[in-house]
């Protein structure tokens, strides 16, 4: 390959001016003439049956737009992967929150008077909020017996190898929900006329997501249907699934009313109504030899999904492939199971039950450890996955990785053995006590199996009248980079300067659905799109004549322009293939699980104070192979975001629930992480060569939020636990949790 | 009270009953509006003035989205009243850069990855500003105590910190 010249620089993000001069326009910037604010009324309960409604007299209910489930004119349902989820309760409702009746006014104050001015009348039924209940199953909630999903994985004998362990280690480690918190809130605009249908704009992930949705609640052919996503604060997730149903409650009020309608959330409303992470609940027994080797094992992970299965199939699929992190199991049984609670449906972050599943692995990692009198580095260093050998789906690695390298080096950049040794010395004394935790882990990039075969993407890109190259693909930018990256690969492809490119705004009717903007997928499925459809570009202009194999930026733009006055357009399209001998068994759950996996080993230094109960993280390596790095500063912004979406996870961000409602939906009571709270995040990147995206990358964006946790709480487990005999196997991990650890373990 | 009157609003029929008008410097130029008096600083920003650069995140004073500058102090438009805003001078993220330059902040954010989602990035560079203005030569340190008051969930704030010092070491240089 020639040199590359965009590849692997920090060009400038292609919407950063308008982000850094406020010019950029977020929906909640927008208005349209006419326009009403809507508003949702929710169920102050969460099981029942709804007996009445009734409108307080006081208001002049004829102003209001008013929307129930008998106005919708297609299937009440928000069509995903199953088409559980109403649109708007109907009779009954299933979880706290769930939406039951929309309002719309043009003046937003009075809206929210009259939206507590309804009063729903309930007859309560006994409602289901923790797994364990859920299993019993003390009520059936949903289906014949709660259960959303199950997968199995199984792979050599495992009921073979528990005569010869030398070791059985068993633990059961737990994560609660995490929020989201994008800064911005969720929200879209819709508007209706009976000539073009309907056109939303709004904050969110999956334009053709919303469309699909759309259709199916509004029963309209998709050409009447249009969704473009306006800039968007944020999303990590939160954005993939649930603006299908603001996107339909502003539909419906637009439709009822003639009128484009707002809605926007508030911080409590989004907090509360909207997903979040899935709590869950992981169960480790591991069969180990006494030279430290795993014989085999099992694993049952199960995850709340609440009260509807949206896209619990798929968390679940993501963290029971995870589940066996990235080390050799000869045998191994995973079991994943997803059950119903009364809680509102729980959702996609960033890293997508990984992080789950993750964390009890490299938890029960360190126990192993304990277990046979090894130290955690050498536990994991002798089990690593290694090239030629399969993961737990019998996937086998092809990629040239060296984990025991990647370790070593991990070790030598947070100077781990050293300190190791100078704070069990030093925590001899004084409160404050340090330690050490590491943690090995892998993210699979793309859909899962064959997921990415079905969602058959296609991305196309056009040479422009002005002689400038634009990328046409409906993955949306929210922060990540998406449109910066994209344009680089096309630039690159194309051997055009950076500034010659520009991508579309994502509109389904400007853009082919190049897939949803989820999985770490843009960079390494969609950025390969990118190339090739670029490169049918210059194929094209070459075939006319146009330009040689070799040409300046300038005679690109002459030919461009010539090309469009002569033929009108000079648009390439790509669409995805699945690489030949990829065998994958949805059944079985079996074979190439990904197209790639990024790697990584982070090490946390922790120090905790046992006068106040604190834990601090004072120092953060993170080093991964995530293939190519495209551009060093979005990379980096990519692993330090997700280290600090996991710092929170492992210490400050709790979710208090009371009868399947969150209790502290404002950011005053429910903590994330700010400027103050945060080490040194240190990032090293290693690129050791991968076939599969455009130039070489793999996908980054998940990664780096399934490591943190269990390294946070195995260095808290350094500091700490051993000395008192305590285990820490849940996270978030507060100081109240942290002092009733510390007590328990004082009177044993 | 000489930049609030309450006279002029009786005839402002069913939406302007009970506002006020008031008068205020935005990024150097006067203006007038009219507002209830204790609508939100950031509403009448957003809403009467049309300077949607000021966002809201979370209405409670907690994220500092809202941030602007009222008398050269730091403040969460979401918090202030209207009517405290009278005859006040304030800065947006509007009124930031020079011309059609970028500020050397503004610039920094954009070159270090300091803006990633971007709906943060007005308050903090609004706080990060109102920090120079106090310390031109701030200390790490410094700058994470200055900004704790401005959530980002998508940078991890390493390359905001990265931006502020290195939009420090330009405007001293400068």
């Amino acid at each position: 390959m020639t040199e590359q010249h965009i590849i692997g620089k920090s060009v400038p993000r292609k919407e950063g001016r308008d982000k850094v001069t406020g010019a950029a326009r977020y929906i909640d910037d927008m208005t349209m003439p006419g326009m009403l604010y809507g508003a949702t009324v929710r169920s102050q309960i969460p099981r029942g049956v709804i007996k009445k409604i009734s409108f307080d007299p006081q208001f002049d209910w004829a102003e209001f737009v008013t929307v129930t489930a008998q106005d919708i004119p297609g299937k009440n349902c928000i069509a995903l992967i199953g088409d559980d989820q109403p649109c708007l309760a109907d009779g009954k409702v299933n979880h706290p929150e769930e939406p039951i009746l929309l309002l719309a006014h043009a003046d937003r104050h009075l809206l929210r008077k009259a939206a507590d001015a309804v009063s729903i009348e309930y007859e309560s039924l006994p409602a289901v909020f923790t797994i364990e209940d859920s299993e019993r199953p003390s009520q059936i909630i949903w289906g014949a017996d709660n259960t959303l999903k199950t997968f199995l994985i199984s792979k050599g004998d495992v009921d073979g190898v528990w005569a010869n362990a030398d070791y059985i280690v068993e633990g059961e480690y737990t994560t609660g929900a995490q929020e989201q918190l994008y800064i911005e809130n969720n929200g879209v605009i819709a508007a209706f006329d009976r000539e073009h249908g309907i056109t939303v704009w709004g904050s969110l992930q999956c334009p053709y997501y919303v469309h699909k949705a759309l259709m199916a609640l509004c029963d309209m052919p998709a050409e009447k249907i249009r969704v473009v996503q306006a800039e968007t604060g944020g999303a990590f997730g939160g954005k993939e699934d649930y603006p299908s149903i603001i996107a339909g409650h502003a539909a419906l009020l637009a439709m009822k009313s003639g009128r484009p309608v707002k809605i926007v959330y508030d911080r409590l409303e989004d907090m509360t109504a909207t997903t979040k992470r899935h709590p869950s609940r992981t169960r480790h027994r591991t069969a180990v030899s006494k030279d430290g080797k795993i014989l085999g094992g099992e694993i049952d992970f199960t995850i709340d999904g609440g009260a509807y299965a949206t896209l619990s199939s798929v968390v679940l699929s993501r963290g029971t492939i995870h589940a066996g992190g990235p080390y050799y199991w000869p045998s191994v049984r995973i079991r994943g199971k997803a059950i119903a609670t009364n809680a509102p449906p729980h959702g996609a972050f960033r890293g997508f039950g990984a992080p789950q599943s993750l964390f009890a692995m490299e938890r029960h990692m360190d126990c192993i450890a304990q277990a046979v009198g090894l130290s955690p580095v050498e536990i994991r260093r002798r089990n690593f996955l290694k090239p030629g050998e399969t993961t737990t789906t019998e996937q086998t690695m092809h990629e040239e990785i060296d984990l025991g390298k990647l370790l070593d080096r991990a070790l030598e950049l947070s100077d781990y053995t050293a300190k190791r040794v100078r704070f069990a010395q030093r925590n001899k004394e004084g409160h404050i006590k340090k330690g050490m935790g590491v943690a090995a882990f892998l993210h699979g990039a793309g859909f899962t199996g064959s997921g990415e075969r079905y969602l058959a993407s296609v991305v196309a890109v056009e040479g422009c009248a002005d002689g400038g190259v634009r990328v046409l693909v409906s993955s949306t930018e929210f922060g990540q980079g998406t449109n910066t990256v994209l344009c680089q690969i096309a630039a690159e492809a194309l051997g055009l300067p950076y500034e010659d490119v520009r991508i579309a705004q994502p509109d389904t009717n400007q853009v082919p659905n190049s897939g949803p903007t989820v999985a770490s997928r843009t960079a390494m499925v969609v950025g390969s799109l990118v190339r090739s459809a670029a490169l049918g570009v210059k194929q094209t202009l070459i075939a006319s004549g146009m330009i040689g194999g070799s040409y300046s930026p300038e005679e690109f733009r002459t030919a461009c322009r010539e090309y469009i006055a002569a033929h009108g357009e000079l648009r390439s399209f790509a669409r995805y293939e699945a690489p030949e001998g990829v065998f994958w068994d949805d059944q079985k759950y079996r074979g190439e699980a990904y197209a790639s996996f990024a790697w990584a080993i982070y090490v946390a230094e922790v120090a905790v104070d046992l006068s106040t109960y604190s834990a601090r993280v004072e120092d953060f390596v993170a080093l991964q192979e995530v293939g190519r790095v495209l551009h060093p500063v979005l990379a980096k912004g990519q692993i330090a975001g997700g280290v600090a979406q996991g710092i929170g996870f492992a210490l400050y961000e709790k979710v208090v629930w009371q009868n399947g409602r969150m209790q502290n939906g404002q950011m005053t009571n429910y903590i994330m992480p700010t400027s103050a709270d945060l080490p040194p995040i240190r990032m090293f990147f290693e690129e050791m060569g991968n076939v599969h995206g455009a130039y070489g990358a793999k996908g980054i964006g998940e990664l780096p939020m399934d490591g943190p946790a269990p390294a946070i709480v195995n260095a808290i487990q350094d500091a700490i636990g051993d000395a008192l005999g305590t285990g820490f196997d849940s996270v978030p991990l507060l100081p109240e949790d942290i002092f009733d650890a510390v007590s328990a373990g004082g009177e044993r | 009270m000489s930049h609030f009157s309450e006279g002029r609003n009786k005839d402002r029929g069913k939406d302007g009953r009970g506002k006020c008008e008031l008068s205020l410097t935005v990024n150097g130029k006067p203006e007038t509006v009219f507002a209830f008096p204790m609508e939100r600083l950031l509403d009448v920003l957003r809403n009467e003035l049309g300077l949607t650069g000021t966002k809201e995140g979370c209405g409670e004073g907690e994220c500092g989205s809202c941030s602007v500058l009222m008398d050269g102090k730091l403040v969460n438009s979401c918090l202030v009243p209207a009517l405290q805003a009278a005859g006040a001078n304030l800065t947006t993220i509007e009124g930031v850069a020079e011309g059609s330059q970028l500020n050397a902040m503004q610039a920094a954010f954009l070159e270090c990855g300091g803006a990633q989602c971007g709906i943060c990035t007005p308050g903090m560079i609004l706080s990060a500003s109102h920090l120079l203005n106090d310390k031109a030569d701030p200390t790490l340190d410094d700058i994470r105590e200055a900004l704790a008051g401005n959530l980002c969930r998508c940078t991890g704030y390493m390359q905001i910190f990265e931006a502020v010092l290195q939009a420090a070491r330009r405007r001293t240089v400068a």
